[in-house]
């Protein structure tokens, strides 16, 4: 229900999803002289040289991966999966919450995700590229991975195995990432022809002029453009539910306990949106305050997404009392003995308890109003969320593998320098390109928050020859 | 482009009139559209609804190229790996059958979503005719503010029933901010 539907001053009114008083001239002012004009922040240059510094150790890591080989790695015998399965996924996961506030909320025509939308595909984007970075550099050597990774006719005949997951996994993170970059660009060309129409210096006027390719916003060019972006949100829904399902693949295909488990796809799916909404949130928060966007990212913005946070995560929560319920119900000695090692008696306790600490009983206070509209506590329980998640995929891969069905063959796994190493580059990626981004792009798709003004929407004339 | 009336003067694309809101621009379309004007064309910062019927807009190709683009992605991805796995390389995995059509489900799945999508961008850029390098109405320095805040009306001179004049005093007759006339 819109704000408008209720009396004035009725409590119960959302917060508007736009601050009142805009028009299309301030919108437009405000959201491309964030990029348009000399203006960088000191904490955007700090986090930028931060970010950059790891990006520099993700280069290192991988320089001495390829001259050595994976064996830096802590992966062992039985743990033949560790940090870079476990990166993997969570990124992808975070990947997740780009798509689907632009694609589902888009159809089911929520319009607070207009001012988040932009930033979170772009999150989508870099996250599925730190993502890929971790299978494709396990493979040791990834310029050689090609003939059993894509199924081109190469001179040795051979064609890769179709009945894999891991190959499904190629073709779903391949399809998402390729397909959620030209939703993202589609995306940005009306904006890129207000900066070509905006920019003063002659080369970012040239540059963003041939990005822009020449759109003029014409109405057939509209309706063409509305056409393509509904049916892309349409073809981006099943596909953002598909590539966690297939991710989930990787390990419910097995017949490992711990693994072995029919929850797995909607529990993953679930996961990721919840990493995805915290992540966003961990972003937002921060660049809502340091370019004061205040008018376009409200406390509706934050509070919805605190809300989604809180439903997925509760989803995730009865994926774990699934987990655990199959394990005991299967009768299965070793799926008992998994569940066992992994909640009291195994090693690695400690993470399942941790995981329960931050995905399950921190995000609760999300329930009371107060401090869903206290930006500082919703950037804790985020921050706790993302670490949660990621212990959640270390519990669901190490503890299922340190331990299974020959106690001889039994394995500690310690992750090593270079492990760490690795992970924090990404970030450093993630984080360098995120706010690149921010400072060359429009990070709120300025089009679409001009429509969310009421004079967007003129009424067609009825009568036959009514005149003004 | 072919129009040779000005004999004198440099061509003209067409007459442009600059309104200052959404609903000024729709209610000019559904004007010029009374008025018998075919060839026109309106501008906005934004997507209106309605305007492009009111400018005679009526093209609905996208959603079948779209549709012919998703089957033919996923017929492909099926058969090729029906063809891979049972015909030109058949590989005993567990014993499973050659033709095990359920594994084939996630990839065919996923190339159907990614043909479909290519094939929504890339037609609604070649339909639009983008990347485009030049194009006439940018000749009027106001018309930077058609990606901005204002709009943008256009009766294109090919169209049967322009001149300069009469033309011009219908526009003017809009109450927009201003008329000029667009070199082509």
């Amino acid at each position: 229900m819109s704000a408008s539907e209720y009396p004035k001053g009725d409590p119960r009114a959302p917060i508007p999803v736009i601050t009142p008083g805009h028009s299309f001239t301030s919108i437009t002012d405000k959201l491309s002289d964030m990029v348009l004009t000399y203006n960088t922040p000191l904490a955007w240059v700090i986090t930028t040289a931060i970010g950059f510094c790891l990006l520099m150790l993700l280069i290192v890591a991988l320089a001495y991966l390829v001259f050595t080989g994976i064996g830096i790695w802590g992966n062992n015998a039985p743990v033949g999966w560790a940090f870079d399965i476990i990166n993997f996924v969570w990124w992808i996961g975070i990947g997740h919450a780009g798509t689907l506030i632009s694609a589902i909320l888009l159809l089911f025509k929520q319009d607070w995700r207009t001012s988040i939308n932009r930033f979170a595909e772009a999150m989508t984007l870099f996250a599925v590229a730190c993502a890929l970075i971790f299978p494709l550099f396990h493979t040791g050597r990834p310029w050689l991975a090609w003939y059993w990774l894509l199924p081109y006719p190469n001179t040795m005949a051979l064609w890769p195995n179709f009945r894999s997951p891991l190959l499904w996994d190629v073709f779903a993170v391949g399809t998402y990432g390729s397909v959620s970059a030209i939703f993202w660009f589609t995306g940005l060309i009306p904006d890129l022809a207000t900066f070509r129409d905006r920019a003063v210096h002659p080369v970012a006027k040239r540059i963003y002029g041939v990005l822009s390719l020449g759109w003029r916003g014409s109405a057939r060019h509209w309706w063409r453009y509305e056409t393509a972006y509904l049916l892309l949100a349409g073809l981006s829904t099943p596909l953002v539910l598909s590539v966690h399902t297939v991710v989930s693949f990787d390990f419910a295909v097995s017949v490992l306990p711990g693994w072995h488990a029919t929850i797995f796809p909607p529990y993953f799916v679930a996961g990721a949106i919840f990493a995805g909404f915290a992540m966003v949130l961990t972003l937002a928060i921060p660049l809502r305050a340091l370019y004061r966007l205040h008018d376009v990212i409200t406390l509706r913005h934050i509070e919805n997404m605190a809300k989604v946070t809180l439903v997925t995560g509760l989803i995730v929560v009865y994926g774990y009392a699934c987990e655990a319920f199959f394990g005991w119900y299967s009768g299965s000695e070793y799926e008992r003995f998994m569940l066992k090692n992994r909640i009291y008696y195994g090693p690695y306790a400690w993470s399942y308890w941790a995981l329960l600490l931050c995905n399950f009983v921190v995000p609760q206070i999300l329930w009371i109003k107060k401090f869903r509209h206290n930006l500082a506590i919703v950037f804790t329980v985020c921050m706790f969320v993302n670490v949660g998640m990621w212990l959640e995929r270390f519990v669901i891969i190490v503890t299922s593998l340190h331990r299974d069905f020959l106690p001889s063959s039994w394995d500690m796994y310690y992750p090593t320098f270079w492990d760490f190493a690795t992970l924090a580059g990404t970030i450093g990626l993630f984080l360098t390109l995120m706010f690149v981004f921010v400072r060359v792009l429009p990070m709120i798709s300025i089009f679409e928050v001009r429509t969310l003004l009421p004079e967007a929407h003129p009424k067609p004339q009825h009568e036959e020859g009514a005149h003004r | 482009m072919s129009h040779h009336a000005a004999a004198t003067g440099p061509a003209i694309h067409g007459l442009m009139a600059e309104f200052d809101s959404a609903q000024a621009l729709l209610d000019a379309a559904t004007a010029a559209q009374k008025a018998g004007y075919t060839r026109v064309d309106a501008y906005s910062p934004f997507p209106i609804h309605g305007l492009a019927e009111a400018i005679g807009f009526r093209e609905r190709l996208i959603p079948k190229f779209v549709f012919v683009a998703g089957a033919t992605g996923g017929t492909l991805a099926f058969s090729f790996q029906y063809w891979v796995s049972a015909i030109d390389y058949p590989l005993n995995i567990g014993g499973r059958p050659y033709f095990s059509w359920v594994s084939f489900i996630p990839v065919s799945f996923e190339l159907t979503i990614l043909f479909a999508a290519f094939t929504a961008v890339i037609s609604m850029l070649a339909l639009n005719g983008l990347p485009q390098p030049y194009h006439p109405v940018f000749n009027n320095p106001a018309f930077a503010r058609a990606s901005q805040d204002r709009f943008f009306f256009v009766i294109e001179a090919t169209d049967p029933r322009f001149d300069l004049d009469e033309t011009r005093a219908f526009l003017n007759g809009l109450n927009p901010r201003e008329v000029v006339a667009v070199e082509d």
